[in-house]
Parts: structure tokens; sequence; C-alpha cells
């Protein structure tokens, strides 16, 4: 290999190569498709609170894809059906994830559609998972002596908020939980066969 | 859809396959002009010492100064006082992101532990350990490696070190900007691609900069050869860029597509950046201390070219059973176990060379990390390919296990060959012996136990949790519950990697500031060697 311009045109090529079978082709078979009727797109608040979702890395912990029946019991665990390309035409950026130390979230607000459960959840974990390895984050609320108009306040058992005070959630932890209701694809899935249906569950022979 | 998810992988795979095939026709046919006498280029290019063990890093003993065909010392003052730069900012990234990756270890046990403040919490201290050690230390570490090599392998001097400085000053600055970014909450929120867009037109000034010196340096070789090393250098040069620039156009990407694209640029990074810029020093460590040519320079032609076919395609085996086509899976976890094919053909170059030379591999702590680094790529290679097939995928995939696999690829690997990069490299810049021989021993040891505790912990724990995630009959928490002593051993693990980074970093220190025996020329040494 003694030609550097061959070189540098062969790799490039190849790269090319991948990048039509692995960005371009699949781009055109996803971009075009229209949102479920069932979708809704975001709303500001829940725009927010995905901003913070985002910021936060919750993504580094908890995936957005239910499986299919036939790869593992997430249907069984209440996560939802199999998700579809479809169902995420207003994610960006895409949180799929990679990491199920959490569970999965993509239908978490169907799952526990309360918002009081959340922003306890949200400011101390263990007052409900005592076993739970999430972080808290007290500070998307704020401790003060007494509840004042227009305050959410937060229930949190004594011992795990400062003596004396109560918490009330910050703009930041209500678009948070506003965001995490918002996640519900319990619709009939569109686009079937934009996902990947490599998995064969016992006796069937669809492929 | 049969129609089409049969058509589109089996044209992926057969084009892949069929250039494979030439490439081999072409290397058996004589058509490439080049035989195993190039693979000596190393020991010509350079100087004339011929072979021999050479092992810089505790003998004083000296080459005589390297000049190119004009006269021009291949490393001129300025390029030394740049690769020193280069190497020390890589090294305090490297101490920043074990820093960032142990408080991160030990958050996932210790959960009210430093959770006051939002720089703090987990998601974002795990972010800006990821940034800090692949951009920071080791593209960083990878660039300069490739700045001292590609002129030492071509036998010419760095040209437009200028441009290359300016380019290395970006690019760190880039990634602090970038850390600080991830750490106060404004990022792109992409796994690997979180550094936002702005400051990554930073990262891609300063790459093109650095680029462009090392491709021009190519052109003007005075040597009649390119070695395996400056292949791998050169492709990865076009590729990280091509890459970079794709996946962070800004707006471009949106849902599950971006998710293709995120993969396809996220396993890249390693397949087409970190790797080449690891197995290509290795091509240069391990015959260069050791003094003989590898096994078999035909196979390691072989090798280059379908580590780029085949690794370039096999993205999307993160996605395996997620909202993307079947086909686009499927063509990615056909290629990843077709990774086998130049993963073989590097093992037999490298492995025959090393496992051959034990007594080298003992007596150099520059080759022995280079040697432990080339066979962790072989492992990491076979276990990627294994963990790309769907039965197994099913189990590891979103569990601890996938981050013990990454960590055997981007620390086992590529960190311990830029390890023993550094350690052969800084001593032929200072013109001085490292002031601390037995932390270069005991760094060894402490990066080696501690990074077997720590893959050993999360590949069991996380083996264990795929399991149990699987089991319909058992409450999901337990998945989780049960990886708190893996958790806890990974953490231990880490520490002791840490630990073994502070001594290299002192060491550093140390020779930087003027300690370590002078090196001398060896026709000059008249007192016998003890």
């Amino acid at each position: 290999m003694n030609r550097f311009v061959p070189l540098i045109l062969l790799s490039a090529g190849i790269l090319a190569f991948a990048t039509v079978f692995l960005v371009i082709v699949p781009a055109a078979e996803i971009r075009t498709i229209a949102a479920p009727e069932g979708l809704a797109p975001y709303t500001e608040a829940e725009l927010r609170g995905r901003a913070h979702y985002v910021d936060l890395g919750c993504v580094y912990c908890h995936s957005q894809q239910p499986r299919s029946p036939a790869q593992g019991p997430d249907v069984q665990r209440g996560w939802g059906r199999a998700s579809t390309a479809a169902d995420y035409v207003y994610d960006a950026p895409h949180l799929l994830g990679t990491m199920r130390t959490g569970p999965d979230l993509l239908n978490i607000g169907a799952r526990m559609p309360s918002r009081a459960w959340h922003l306890t959840h949200l400011y101390q974990p263990r007052a409900i998972s005592p076993t739970s390895i999430m972080p808290g984050f007290p500070f998307l609320f704020e401790t003060k002596p007494e509840v004042e108009d227009g305050d959410v306040e937060v229930q949190v058992p004594e011992g795990m908020r400062p003596d004396g005070e109560v918490v009330v959630a910050r703009q930041s932890a209500l678009d948070l939980v506003d965001y995490l209701l918002s996640l519900d694809r319990t619709y009939p899935a569109d686009e079937p066969t934009l996902r990947d249906n490599g998995f064969v569950e016992g006796e069937e022979t669809s492929g | 859809m049969g129609f089409t998810i049969g058509t589109l992988v089996l044209v992926s795979f057969l084009v892949s396959l069929a250039a494979l095939a030439v490439l081999i026709w072409a290397i058996a046919r004589n058509q490439m002009s080049f035989d195993e006498n190039d693979a000596r280029t190393i020991f010509a290019a350079e100087d004339a010492r011929g072979t021999g063990i050479d092992d810089p890093s505790v003998s004083p003993e000296k080459a005589s100064q390297a000049s190119d065909l004009t006269g021009e010392p291949i490393v001129s003052p300025f390029a030394r006082m740049l690769l020193l730069a280069i190497f020390s900012a890589g090294t305090l990234y490297m101490l920043a992101g074990s820093a960032f990756g142990l408080v991160a270890s030990m958050k996932l046990h210790l959960p009210d532990w430093l959770d006051g403040a939002a720089p703090l919490t987990f998601g974002r201290m795990r972010a800006v350990h990821l940034n800090l050690v692949a951009y920071g230390w080791l593209s960083l570490v990878g660039i300069g490696m490739a700045l001292w090599l590609v002129p030492t392998i071509l036998g010419t001097h760095l040209r437009l070190a200028g441009l290359a400085a300016l380019g290395a000053a970006l690019w760190t600055i880039g990634v602090a900007l970038g850390a600080v970014a991830i750490d106060i909450g404004w990022t792109d929120g992409l796994e690997w691609l979180e550094i936002p867009w702005q400051i990554d037109i930073l990262l891609a000034a300063g790459g093109a900069c650095l680029a462009i010196p090392l491709l021009v340096t190519a052109r003007h070789r005075q040597v009649h050869h390119i070695y395996v090393t400056g292949w791998y250098y050169i492709g990865a040069l076009i590729w990280f860029p091509t890459l970079f620039l794709v996946a962070n156009i800004p707006g471009l990407h949106v849902g599950a597509q971006q998710a293709t694209v995120n993969w396809w640029f996220a396993h890249n990074v390693l397949g087409l950046w970190l790797t080449p810029l690891g197995v290509g020093a290795a091509y240069y460590f391990i015959p260069r201390i050791i003094g003989k040519p590898i096994y078999s320079y035909r196979l390691s032609l072989l090798g280059f070219w379908a580590l780029a076919l085949f690794y370039s395609q096999v993205g999307m085996h993160h996605l395996i059973g997620g909202p993307v086509p079947t086909w686009v899976v499927t063509l990615s976890v056909v290629q990843s176990v077709m990774m086998f094919v130049p993963v073989i053909a590097v093992a037999i170059n490298q492995h025959t060379l090393s496992l051959g030379n034990l007594d080298v591999v003992r007596a150099s702590i520059p080759l022995r990390f280079v040697a432990l680094g080339a066979l962790l790529y072989t492992a990491a290679s076979f276990q990627g390919s294994l963990e790309a097939v769907r039965s197994v995928n099913t189990v590891t995939h979103f569990t601890h296990y996938t981050v013990a696999h990454a960590h055997l690829g981007a620390y086992g690997f590529v960190s311990l060959v830029m390890f023993g990069g550094l350690y052969y490299v800084i001593p032929r810049l200072v013109e001085r012996v490292w002031p601390l021989p037995s932390l270069m021993v005991w760094h060894f040891w402490l990066v080696a136990i501690g990074f077997a505790i720590y893959f050993l912990s999360l590949t069991i724990g996380g083996w264990l949790q795929g399991l149990a995630m699987l089991d319909a009959s058992r409450d999901w928490m337990e998945s989780m519950e049960l990886t708190i002593p893996y958790l806890q051993g990974r953490s231990v693990g880490g520490a002791l990697m840490t630990l073994g980074h502070v001594l290299f970093a002192v060491n550093l220190g140390a020779i930087l500031i003027g300690y370590g025996a002078a090196r001398a020329p060896a026709a000059d040494t008249l007192a016998p060697a003890e």
C-alpha cells in the first residue's frame, strides 16, 4: 500500500457506503411517516420538562423503548407494547436509552398517573422505594417553614426533609413531572414494520 | 417488506464480501506492490540502529539523532514542545475523567451522596466522564501519538507544525468547555454527542488543523512504503471528521431516525477512530520495541480493509429490539460477526510476536502495556461480535455487562496501548529516562488488577441483571438490587485504576521538571553496561 490518494479515496468510499445503509436508507423510511392519531405534540411545559430530563441525564438509566413479547416480558411488567418509529416523531433529541438501571419510562404517564407520587419520588426516591438507587433531586424543590399561596406542597416523610419545614416544588420539578405524565403510548401501534421484528415468539413462524 | 429487507441486507453484505474477495485475490496475485520486507520499514525509516530491543523508558542508551533526507530533524524542538504539551493535557483530562468516573460509580451504590446540586448528579457526572476520557484523554493522546509516529515511520519532519499547535489548542479548549457545558446542563442530549454543537465547531476546527498537517506530512514521505500504522492513521483522519460533522449538524435528525445516526456515529467513534489510533500504535510499538517485524505483513493489509468494511456497518446492534427497521439491525448483527476476520488478522500479527518474545514483554514496561492492550483488543472484539448476536444481546442489552464491554475496549485496549506509547515516546522527547521506574511497575499492576476487578464485577453482575430482567416471575426491582455488590466491586476496581493513573501523572510531572538520568548516544557510552 504505497499510494496515498487511493488509500484516502477508498477509505472515504467505504464509510460513504456504510452511511447509505445505516443512515440514509433508514432516514428515507422513517422520516416520511405521519404522527399516530393517538400521539399529541408536547406542550410548552412538557418540552421544558423534557429539557430537564435531558440535561439531568435521566436517559443514562432509563430506556424508552419497550421490547416485543417475543424478546422479553416488558408488556407483563406494564411498560407497554413494543414501540415503533412512529411513536417518536416529536422526539428531539431521541431518548431511547441503553440502560435499565431503572425501568423503561415510555409509558410511565399511563402506568403512574399521580403527580404527587412523582414529586415525592423525584425529591427522595427512597421515600417510596426503600432499596432504590435513583438519585434524589432536592435542588428541583425548596424547603420553607410554611406553605404559601400558589405553592405545590410535596409529601415527604419526616426524617427525609429538614425538621419543621415543608417541601414545595419549583417550576422545574413541575415541568419535569408534566413531561413524565405525558409519556403515554398506549394507543394502537402505527407502522408496526418500522421496528426490529427480528425475534420470533415460540411456535410462530411469521417474520 | 420481505423483499426490501432481504435485498438491502444481502446487497450490503455481498458487496462487503466481494470487496474482501477482491482484496485477497489482489494480495495473493501480488497486485499490491509490497512484500514482507516492507514490514521492516519502521527500522530503516528513522535511524540506522537496526534491530534489537529498543526500550528508551529506562535504558540511557540513545540512538543517534534522527534526521530526514533534507537534514532536518524528524522531531523539531517546536514539535517536541507541542507533543509534550498534548501529552500533558491528555494526562490531566485522564485524571479529571477518572475522578468523575469514580464518583459516578460510587453514586450508584451511595445514591444520597453529593445530591445537593445538579452538577453533582449521576446523569451529569457520567456524561462528563465519558467526554473527558473519550475526547480529552484518548483522542488527544491518540492524536499526539500520530503526530510523533507519522513523521517517524515516513522518515520526514512534521509539516505545518504551527497549524497543528493551533489545532491542539482549539481541541483542548473545546473539550474543557464541553465538559463544563454538560456539567451545568447545556447538552445536545445524545450519548457520545453530548457536547453542544456550538462548542463542536471548536472541536471540528481543531480537528481539521490537526488532520491537515498529518496528511500533508504523509504526502512528503521519504520512505518508499507507508507502514501499516500509517494506513490506520490516515483512515482515521478521513473517517472521524466525516462522522463528527454529519452527526452534529443541528436540527437535521429527529426521533427514531436520530437514533440510527447516534449509533452509527457512536460505534464508529470506537471502530473508525479510537480503534485505528490504538491498533496503529500497537503495530508500531510491538515490533519496534522487540526489534523484529510483525508475523505477516500481507495479513495486516487484509486486517485493515476488513476493519474498514465491516466495522463501519455495526452500529445498529445498539438498537436490537428497538424501533428501527429489522433489516438495518440484522445488517449490523451480520457485520458485527464478520468483525472476527480483521480481528483475527491483527491478533495473528501482533500476538505471535509479543507472545513469542515474552522475555522482552517481561523486561519492558512500555511493551507490557502495549502487548496487554493488544490482547484485550482481541478479547473486546470477540466479545463484541458475540454480544451482537440477538440471543446474547437480549440478555446483555440495557445492563452493566455493556458498560464492562465498553471499558474493555476503550480502557483495556486503547488506554493501555496509550500508556505504553507514552512510556516509550516521552523519554525520547525529553532525552531523559523515567525518574521513578518503580512507579511504572506499580502503575501497571494497579491498573491491571483494578481493571480485572472492574471488568469481572460488571460482567457477572450485568449478566445476572439481564437474566433477572427477562424472568417475568421475578419483580423487576430484583434485577437492580442484585447488582449492588457488583457495583461496589466496580468502585473498588475503579479506585485502584485511578491510583495507578495518579502514579503515572507523578512520574510524568517528575520527568518534565527535569528529573531522570540523561540519555546519551550509544557510541559515547564507554562504560560497559551493568
